[in-house]
């Protein structure tokens, strides 16, 4: 582990209570939580800031690009391959039509070494076809009995091999054949599914169904979901005027499509007025609006919405009610 | 002499960080309509003067330092380059501040961002624009737009309608309108009476829609571009619908609360779009597919 280190500040998933994990800065090797599910906070905040400084104002100069803290060297290890591809999908966000610096230049500083998982029955990444990532890290380790099978996925991981070759070989035919072996049991302790086959017609098909007025009645819009979703990506935008100057930061912070003002408009007319309306678009953006997009869902299966909801509600029955597939 | 602008696609004009509003001032401040005013810009970056470009329906993302940033139509033409203008109502925060300053303040200005109006595919074909009370701010743009490259277009047809005389946007420039031959320009108040500070109306009273008892339309070959309240696109789209106008030939401008302006922070959404990337100019054919649009 001490080899890494030359790529970067060291950060793992760490243990903060008995079932509670988060991505931190890893003083000491034995901390590093191997056996964790999921952390509070996705890895989006090591690219995406909580709050984020954007850039400087001043009455005379103007407005200056926030460039300190851009260039922080970080090697994120142990992320599990639904973040890996949820990181895949903020980069098709952040990428798209206009380039946000903020974001690709702490993603091009980051190096992801990703760690393979057995899933709770929280997890429904099969289902999204996000629980294996094809792309999105520098190395990933799958776990067999004795190490781990290293799949090497950037010139920048065959780097981190070359610095450490002493901890490398070439993996054995048994153990390829066990990591196949434990693909194969994986597979069967998914205990939680929805079906995305015609999801996006399905979800305009029930447009008008009552089920968005019921769910808006539950939600109690706190937006713990939008927080904690490895793929929610809006953001509030602000500026902070330093006391007694005529200075101050522009800054960014997370924001939430359930929030009363999420489409509040200056006059005071407000697009999404109930909250039945907000509960709704967070459905139809993540399976409709960003497939139509981007051509993929923005939900990897985590869980964390289903665990953090204050309210109970539950993603995959959402949508396995509006599917039809429950009664 | 006016020359015609040949319009490229500009998706990121402005080269670096997308979110860093370039220095621009305010030039000249014209009172037009109590709480609507027109305010003309020029970066100061006179390079950035002289060559920004941008399309008609597009707009611009105006900060005010220490107190925020809002998006904003642009109102002038890509043919009239140098300035900027924006019809600015009076109504939030930054808009606020912007009526109290003055003439030569600083602002910041990034854009152009959305999709404008499609002005090359409406080539060689009429153009109906019709705007209500505030609509007129965008569309503005694209009636001097297509004015000033008159030969690209066959008939070109303007009806406004505003609540009273006092609450007509660029009146003096409209009247003028009137007297061109080129441009059919109808002119329509709900309702006036005479003030002592605004010149007498002589023009049409009644509502916005009746105005198209007034006009023979080919709707074949026309292009409707409408933008106006609520109210304005209920009424306008039945009368066109009626019409048998092409759903993907009625253009509307409409307007969200924004962020970023550049497609990521989600705030504009209208059903499964993006108001900045998506829009602001929907046709009618995207309406249909999106239940929320209007």
């Amino acid at each position: 582990m001490e080899s890494v280190r030359k790529f970067g500040e060291l950060h793992v998933p760490l243990r903060k209570d008995e079932d509670i994990f988060y991505y931190g800065k890893c003083e000491n090797v034995r901390d590093i939580a191997l056996d964790y599910r999921r952390t509070i906070l996705p890895a989006k905040k090591y690219f995406f800031r909580p709050v984020e400084p954007l850039m400087t104002f001043d009455a005379t100069k103007g407005y200056q690009p926030v460039e300190e803290d851009m260039d922080r060297k970080i090697v994120l290890f142990g992320i599990h391959p639904c973040e890996i591809n949820s990181v895949r999908i903020l980069d098709l966000v952040f990428g798209t039509d206009y380039i946000d610096n903020y974001y690709f230049n702490r993603r091009k500083n980051t190096v992801i070494v990703g760690l393979s998982c057995v899933p709770d029955d929280l997890c429904f990444c099969r289902s999204m076809g996000t629980d294996f990532a094809e792309d999105g890290f520098d190395l990933f380790l799958a776990e067999l009995r004795e190490g781990y099978l290293v799949r090497v996925g950037t010139s920048r991981g065959d780097d981190m091999v070359n610095g450490a070759k002493n901890l490398f070989r070439k993996p054995t035919d048994a153990e390829l054949d066990e990591y196949k072996q434990r693909s194969n049991e994986v597979i069967k302790k998914f205990t939680r599914s929805i079906s995305t086959t015609d999801l996006p017609e399905i979800l305009e098909i029930e447009y008008d169904s009552p089920q968005w007025k019921d769910l808006g009645e539950r939600c109690l819009g706190c937006g713990a979901c939008s927080m904690i979703c490895p793929t929610c990506y809006c953001f509030n935008v602000a500026d902070e005027i330093a006391l007694g100057t005529s200075g101050g930061v522009r800054k960014r912070t997370w924001d939430s499509c359930l929030f009363e003002d999420y489409a509040l408009v200056a006059g005071g007319h407000n697009f999404r007025v109930n909250r039945a309306m907000r509960v709704k678009l967070r459905y139809l953006h993540k399976q409709k609006g960003f497939v139509d997009k981007y051509g993929r869902p923005s939900c990897v299966g985590c869980g964390r919405c289903i665990n953090m909801c204050p309210a109970k509600i539950d993603v995959t029955e959402v949508i396995n009610t509006i599917r039809g597939a429950v009664k | 002499m006016i020359q015609p602008t040949i319009l490229s696609y500009p998706k990121q004009y402005m080269k670096g960080n997308p979110y860093v509003p370039q220095p621009a001032r305010i030039v000249r401040i014209i009172p037009m309509v109590k709480n609507n005013w027109l305010f003309q810009f020029r970066f100061e970056d006179p390079e950035l003067a002289r060559n920004f470009i941008y399309r008609p329906g597009q707009f611009m993302m105006l900060s005010i330092i220490g107190t925020g940033e809002a998006p904003i139509s642009i109102s002038s033409t890509p043919t009239r380059p140098g300035v900027l203008e924006m019809c600015v109502r009076k109504t939030g925060r930054v808009t606020n501040h912007l009526y109290t300053m003055k003439e030569n303040d600083l602002v910041g200005l990034r854009g152009s961002y959305g999709n404008g109006f499609p002005v090359e595919e409406m080539k060689g074909h009429d153009l109906l624009v019709i705007a209500g009370g505030l609509g007129m701010a965008p569309l503005r743009s694209f009636l001097n737009y297509a004015l000033d490259n008159r030969n690209d277009y066959k008939r070109i047809i303007l009806m406004y309608g505003a609540r009273s005389p006092q609450d007509i946007l660029f009146r003096e420039e409209l009247e003028a309108l009137q007297k061109r031959q080129d441009i059919e320009c109808l002119l329509t108040v709900d309702y006036a009476y005479d003030l002592p500070d605004v010149p007498k109306w002589r023009g049409n009273v009644g509502l916005l829609p009746e105005l198209f008892s007034k006009v023979k339309l080919d709707p074949s070959t026309t292009y409707a571009a409408v933008c106006g309240p609520p109210v304005v696109y209920k009424f306008v789209l039945a009368k066109l619908l009626e019409r048998d106008f092409s759903k993907d030939r009625i253009l509307m401008s409409l307007e969200r609360k924004m962020k970023c302006g550049i497609g990521k922070c989600g705030h504009c959404s209208v059903g499964y779009k993006y108001t900045c990337i998506d829009g602001p100019i929907f046709t009618y054919w995207d309406a249909i597919n999106l239940p929320e649009i209007i």
